[in-house]
């Protein structure tokens, strides 16, 4: 059982007010909220410990090290992965994708095929477009049904031994659809094609086995798991890393210099040119430690018992129509009340000191399917209550009334 | 009327509200009751990218002063450029340019015109100005 009074004290901000009204804070799929704990190694780092890593023979140096080398390993651990070098520190998700399509670049010939879903992000469509503009590789694209799945039988027909990497998201940011992922990548390898996976949304409520998974590519970002923005990781499996050229040139990511040759440094650090976000990484690990000690199993049934218990409430207002209505879900309610614009709906509910997100969540192509300008995007976590959840179901119906 | 007049008409109007739930309902019914624009200027060319609702734009020049119509699919943004249609069409361009854009600050509207927030009013009045520099050139 999860005691949320307790959890909630962990959190600083959730005692704040908005426009005069206690905060609720629903917008837990753009960013999570940081506990004490995860903030206080923030200061210790920067009070104790600040150092550039790997190259100093200083003690401060050392100790940072020290951290930043055993947050990786607490996240190799999280993720199940077999090695720590399989582990690459990135600025996020984002950076992550762009590494292995910057890599594939120079695998991929005219002819090759790579295939991406219809639910994916922005940020996995433009990378994957630019990769095919300039490899002539050919873009594919998983149709999804009504209720935001992914038809799996057009997966398969889409599937050829042209097929060369697959990316879909583990959950879509959009609607909250658990993907199959299982499935997408044994059908992959099948083929012979390899497959990233965009852990970004995933990552807060489901603990993703990459060897179980046997997945090539899993990307997340350290900021959706209560850790801080700009910061995020890479697991690639250690074939792939060693096959794939380096991403940026720089320091750290060579083994040795001269003007005729650079010869690059071993994983991990061929791809971590530069100083990295050293605070960022360690403080990572100590979000992941945090989220660890609650468990995954418990956060999650917590969070799907208040997933039921929001769609359920809402449902019962006139009008009000919900995107994405997969079984498989994380705790992510997307959602339009009759003709009213999700942007008013917005406006109205944050002054009532409640954050929702608004708009198209980067995922325009999801808003086309579905005919309309976007959404509201109500995504819980583990530290809401349905008290919350009962104060934004009236702050939805003051809204609706209104605008109507 | 000048600008100004109809400036402080506006905030004389807001004056009477209480509290922002009245407020917003004003703006609202603005939004509702006023046809804006001619749907035939509804075009991808006179639409301003906002972020999240869309705003379109389109002006004419007559008696030289510029007459703006404008439309939004939001219809709290419909309700301020409702408001903003009110102050600066039939105005002579010079004095758009000149005018400033402080009494929304003072309705309480003020994080509407944010130039963060997603809603293209920003970029809508930085249009107005656009055209009114325009006709003005065409005046001088």
């Amino acid at each position: 059982m999860l005691d949320v009074t307790a959890i909630r004290k962990d959190f600083p901000i959730l005692s704040r007010e908005v426009n005069g009204k206690p905060l609720i804070y629903f917008d837990n799929a753009a960013t999570s909220q940081t506990p004490k704990q995860v903030i206080d190694v923030i200061v210790d780092y920067y009070s104790n410990y600040n150092a550039n890593i790997h190259r100093g023979v200083h003690t401060l140096s050392q100790e940072a090290t020290d951290k930043y080398e055993a947050a990786r390993k607490t996240i190799q651990t999280h993720f199940n992965a077999a090695k720590s070098h399989e582990i690459i520190f990135t600025s996020g998700t984002t950076h992550g994708i762009n590494m292995i399509a910057n890599g594939f670049a120079s695998l991929l010939k005219e002819g090759d095929e790579v295939i991406v879903s219809a639910l994916e992000h922005h940020s996995n469509i433009v990378p994957w477009q630019m990769l095919c503009e300039k490899t002539g590789a050919i873009l594919k694209v998983i149709p999804m049904n009504e209720n935001g799945e992914l038809l799996m039988t057009a997966y398969e027909t889409l599937l050829t031994e042209n097929t060369k990497l697959v990316f879909v998201n583990h959950v879509s940011n959009a609607l909250g659809t658990i993907n199959p992922i299982e499935t997408i990548i044994n059908k992959a390898h099948e083929v012979g094609a390899a497959v990233l996976i965009d852990g970004a949304q995933a990552s807060p409520h489901i603990k993703a086995d990459v060897q179980a998974l046997d997945v090539d590519f899993y990307v997340v970002s350290a900021h959706k798991m209560c850790g801080p923005t700009g910061v995020g990781v890479l697991y690639g499996k250690e074939e792939w890393l060693n096959k794939l050229p380096p991403y940026q040139g720089g320091g750290e990511m060579i083994a040795e210099v001269t003007f005729e040759k650079t010869t690059y440094a071993d994983l991990p650090h061929k791809f971590e040119a530069g100083t990295p976000n050293i605070c960022g990484g360690i403080t990572f690990g100590a979000a992941l430690d945090y989220m660890n000690a609650i468990g995954f199993d418990t956060i999650a049934s917590y969070e799907n018992e208040l997933l039921e218990y929001a769609t359920a409430k809402l449902l019962d207002i006139d009008g009000l129509r919900i995107y994405g209505n997969s079984n498989q879900k994380t705790s992510v309610i997307s959602f339009n009340i009759g003709n009213v614009h999700p942007y008013d709906i917005g406006t109205i509910v944050d002054k009532l000191g409640i954050a929702v997100r608004t708009g198209h969540h980067c995922a325009q192509p999801i808003m086309d399917f579905y005919n309309i300008p976007g959404t509201v995007r109500a995504s819980f976590s583990f530290y809401n209550t349905k008290e919350e959840i009962d104060i934004f179901v009236e702050a939805v119906k003051k809204a609706a009334f209104m605008l109507q | 009327m000048t600008i100004q007049d109809i400036q402080n008409d506006i905030i004389d109007e807001f004056s009477m509200f209480d509290d922002w739930m009245q407020r917003y309902e004003y703006m609202i019914e603005l939004g509702k009751s006023l046809p804006l624009i001619d749907d035939q200027y509804k075009t991808d060319d006179n639409i301003i990218k906002g972020c999240q609702s869309k705003v379109w734009v389109h002006a004419k020049m007559e008696d030289d002063k510029v007459v703006f119509t404008a439309d939004s699919d939001a219809i709290i943004t419909k309700g301020i450029i409702a408001i903003l249609i009110r102050v600066f069409s039939n105005q002579h361009p010079k004095d758009i340019i000149d005018a400033d854009t402080n009494f929304i600050d003072e309705i309480g509207l003020k994080e509407h015109l944010s130039p963060t927030r997603a809603n293209g009013l920003v970029s809508m009045i930085k249009q107005l100005k656009m055209y009114a520099i325009a006709y003005q050139t065409q005046l001088n």
